[in-house]
């Protein structure tokens, strides 16, 4: 390592380029999403082998496996599914895609990047704290949340928590109203609203619900806060008691549980769709470059998206119907949580006529795409069973929802974002990633997740709990019911640990195709949006004063593919040819 | 020109008309009225002036911090909710009786005056923002004849950090008079809620001071006009609306406990 070159290593580390930092909230997201895998294989292998001792560490106990579903979760929710999707690709991709330079504040959007990389260190060193990491899940419900003698992690580990995902809030706001203000005014010539690809739409929909949303978590956290370090009582009412000691007895206070429901949840469904809402978008686009078709109803894709955002905000309560809800308020969440299925069925009748009867190219980013259409349809169809709030009674704390999630949310999302990766690699390196390794790499994923999440479905319906250590030692009829769930979670175990395992192959297609993958020619999926401009290509940059000659501009919608007996024809947004006859929609 | 004097529009737009030979008889002309791209009948003829123009960088910036303004007004919805929903939520004590615990905090009438000073003050910044954008002297600037336009903001946007200031001494005063009644934050619900909602607004002013004292410094260290108008009008659009969501706030704490 040079000394002399090391200002130019730091330029790179804290530079304001929209590329660079999409890329590195893309490593953040490999480094974080590796810990939450590790930390749900380590779960899974706890639930069916309880008396297995970890390694340099001794027996799981049960506040240790608690403490791994919180991090699980948080770091997969917030680090995995927000940044990657949003911040990375939304970055890397978003303003070619647009026809940008940049970002609109390339500084703030640098800042955003820092904030978050604090944030995950704190969320992380929240595990060597004594009494370690919060134990009170990601949806850190009170008063397990509130006071600090609720149990281990609850003290210090808990203020980590709340300090880390307070700063995160604060950075997707900034990357919120920086997307937002990108797409608004960062167009290009040419670039009308219809004529935004659906990635665009699906980010710029997630970007309104960021600015929305996260702020009113913050607010939950402040008042959490209050609640844990100035005695007030917001979230837990005085003279509850909890672990064995009356809470805030010297101080009048009317708290209530409800309120930190409804404040979180507010803004945790929303972020269920920030994190989905990308994969959408991008499967709507790749599956018409693959299929060479036009997107089946582009004009209902824009509205489907913008409604699915808007009924987003409206549907919290559907998590809470448990938890002590109004009834005839549950009703109404009901109705509007159903309501979501139309939205959502359209995009999947537009996937599905989009390709029907086409001739695909199965490549591994459209055998992605295909199996997020799949997940989406699958995990979509438990949804308004658990809408149903009398039918929630009973399922809600079970792994029924943890099927329903990890498909449709989780695991769609993770498809997406293969399929990203696979379709942008060449943009990131000049390179293709192997397509060998590719398809191993998707049939053992979309294998290895239907394997592990199917089956939680069945568990669930016979009873298996949510955040429960241990499945066996209990000795009443609970514990025969547990006990019976027993094969089925081995199965589900070998299957996670199989999924993991497949998830080598991309480890390994990264690196070798960084290397020793085939240079990728200018356009080599025949995609006709921006971001396959010759001019964005590392291979074949433009010259400058070519760019200054002719620069780009759009002339029409994304994804005009015709057949034709001598082969495929395809427009893309900036080819300025009229004379060809494929008609507009 | 700079591109900062060129107003926005003012005449009404005229429509952009294509010739399509289209007589109004309701057939369809002759010719292709397709203009080759899949955006036919889409709103690219409407878009507004000024997207890849003159006040780019202004607008940009606005609509950042507009933005950013509706992000922190949705904090303030949070916080007003959690509000109402203590107000009417209790609890039942070891007797079985269901008490709700709160009680009225009593208004300091200082918080009247404060109200009064901060429309003051922002008033005078929007004297400032005007001053960045008055049209004689920004052709001052324009022709070199030195930063009429700083002279002119620099007392406003000082009055207005001065006026903020006595605001925040104010709430800090009315303060001191509820402690002195032996109001605490921790007395009550409704105490809670007072203290923490002039406690969360008093930051989002002293953050705007601060932004005016970057404005301030700007307006001297800078040299791009275009960026001191930036900095004012940014600060400004803040200041306001700081200015419009206490007084919703005041609303509350004096009428809807």
């Amino acid at each position: 390592m040079n000394l002399s070159k090391s200002p130019e290593k730091l330029r790179y580390l804290f530079t304001t380029d929209h590329r660079i930092i999409g890329i590195q909230y893309l490593i953040l997201a490999l480094t974080s999403v590796t810990i939450g895998t590790i930390l749900s294989l380590l779960m899974r292998i706890h639930l069916v082998w309880p008396d297995r001792i970890l390694p340099f560490y001794g027996p799981i106990l049960p506040e240790d496996y608690l403490a791994m579903v919180t991090i699980h979760g948080t770091i997969m929710l917030f680090f995995v599914l927000t940044t990657a999707p949003q911040s990375g690709f939304g970055n890397l991709i978003l303003p070619a895609q647009i026809g940008a330079r940049r970002m609109a504040f390339p500084v703030a959007n640098a800042i955003g990047f820092w904030l978050t990389a604090t944030a995950l260190l704190i969320l992380l060193s929240s595990t060597f704290v004594p009494r370690g990491s919060p134990i009170s899940g990601w949806t850190a419900y009170p008063p397990f949340s509130a006071v600090a003698s609720a149990g281990p992690g609850q003290g210090l580990g808990m203020d980590l928590w709340l300090a880390s995902i307070a700063l995160f809030a604060i950075a997707s706001s900034i990357g919120g109203i920086n997307t937002l203000v990108t797409i608004i005014k960062l167009r290009c010539k040419g670039m009308t609203w219809e004529r935004l690809p659906l990635t665009v739409w699906g980010w710029f929909t997630a970007a309104l619900l960021s600015v929305l949303a996260f702020s009113v978590l913050l607010a939950a956290l402040l008042l959490l806060f209050c609640d844990r370090h100035a005695g007030t009582s917001f979230f837990v009412p005085t003279g509850d008691i909890v672990n064995g000691a009356i809470h805030a007895a010297g101080h009048p206070g009317n708290g209530s549980p409800l309120l930190w429901l409804h404040l979180f949840w507010f803004f945790g469904h929303p972020e269920v769709y920030i994190a989905i809402l990308p994969g959408l978008g991008l499967t709507s686009m790749l599956l018409a470059n693959f299929s060479r078709r036009r997107v089946f109803a582009y004009r209902t894709m824009i509205v489907t998206t913008l409604l699915i955002g808007f009924l987003g905000i409206l549907l919290w309560g559907h998590h809470m119907f448990v938890a002590g809800l109004n009834p005839f308020a549950a009703s109404a969440f009901a109705v509007s949580t159903m309501a979501i299925a139309i939205p959502a069925s359209a995009k999947v009748l537009s996937w599905l006529a989009t390709v029907w009867r086409s001739r695909p190219h199965y490549t591994t980013p459209m055998l992605f795409s295909l199996g997020f259409v799949s997940l989406f349809i699958l995990g979509g169809l438990s949804g308004p069973i658990l809408a149903q709030p009398i039918l929630d009674e009973y399922l809600h704390n079970t792994f029924f929802v943890i099927a329903h999630f990890h498909l449709i949310m989780a695991l769609a999302a993770v498809f997406g974002l293969f399929a990203g990766t696979y379709y942008w690699f060449p943009l990131m390196t000049g390179r293709m990633m192997s397509e060998t390794l590719g398809r191993l790499h998707f049939w053992g994923t979309l294998l290895g997740a239907y394997a592990t999440f199917l089956p939680m479905h069945l568990t669930g319906l016979m009873g298996e709990p949510r955040h429960y250590a241990q499945l066996t030692g209990v000795s009443n009829a609970a514990g025969h019911l547990l006990a019976g769930t027993l094969p089925l979670n081995r199965f589900i175990t070998w299957s996670a640990i199989f999924l993991s395992t497949a998830q080598l192959f991309f480890f390994a297609n990264l690196l070798y195709s960084l290397f020793r993958g085939s240079p990728a020619p200018p356009n080599p999926w025949q995609a006709t949006t921006l971001e396959w401009h010759p001019a964005m290509h590392p291979n074949f940059p433009l010259e400058a004063s070519e760019i200054v000659e002719n620069p780009i501009a759009v002339y029409r919608q994304p994804c005009q593919y015709q057949p034709t007996p001598t082969g495929e024809l395809f427009l893309p947004q900036w080819s300025p040819d009229a004379t060809v006859d494929i008609k507009p929609e | 020109m700079p591109s900062t004097i060129t107003p926005t529009s003012t005449e009404p737009k005229r429509k952009n008309h294509v010739e399509d030979h289209d007589n109004g008889s309701g057939r369809r002309p002759p010719t292709d009225k397709r203009t080759g791209g899949g955006g036919e009948g889409d709103n690219y003829g409407d878009r507004s002036q000024g997207n890849h123009g003159p006040r780019e960088r202004l607008v940009r910036y606005r609509m950042g911090i507009f933005f950013a303004l509706a992000s922190d007004l949705m904090f303030f919805v949070a916080i007003v909710s959690s509000f109402f929903v203590s107000q009417s939520t209790g609890h039942f004590d070891a007797y079985n009786n269901y008490v709700n615990e709160w009680t009225v905090t009593t208004i300091p009438p200082i918080l009247w005056l404060n109200t009064a000073v901060l429309i003051l003050s922002s008033i005078t910044m929007e004297i400032a923002r005007r001053r960045m954008f008055h049209e004689v002297d920004v052709m001052d600037e324009w022709l070199g004849l030195g930063k009429p336009i700083t002279r002119r903001a620099i007392p406003w946007i000082a009055v207005t950090a001065v006026l903020g200031v006595v605001f925040l001494v104010g709430q800090w005063i009315a303060w001191e008079q509820l402690a002195m009644q032996h109001v605490f934050f921790l007395s009550n619900p409704s105490s809670h809620f007072f203290y923490l909602i002039t406690g969360v607004h008093g930051i989002h002013l002293i953050l705007g001071i601060f932004g005016l004292m970057a404005a301030l410094i700007g307006l001297y260290v800078s040299r791009s006009l275009e960026s001191r108008q930036i900095m004012v009008d940014c600060a400004s659009w803040y200041w306001h609306s700081m200015g419009v969501f206490w007084m919703f706030l005041f609303v509350l704490l004096v009428f809807f406990q």
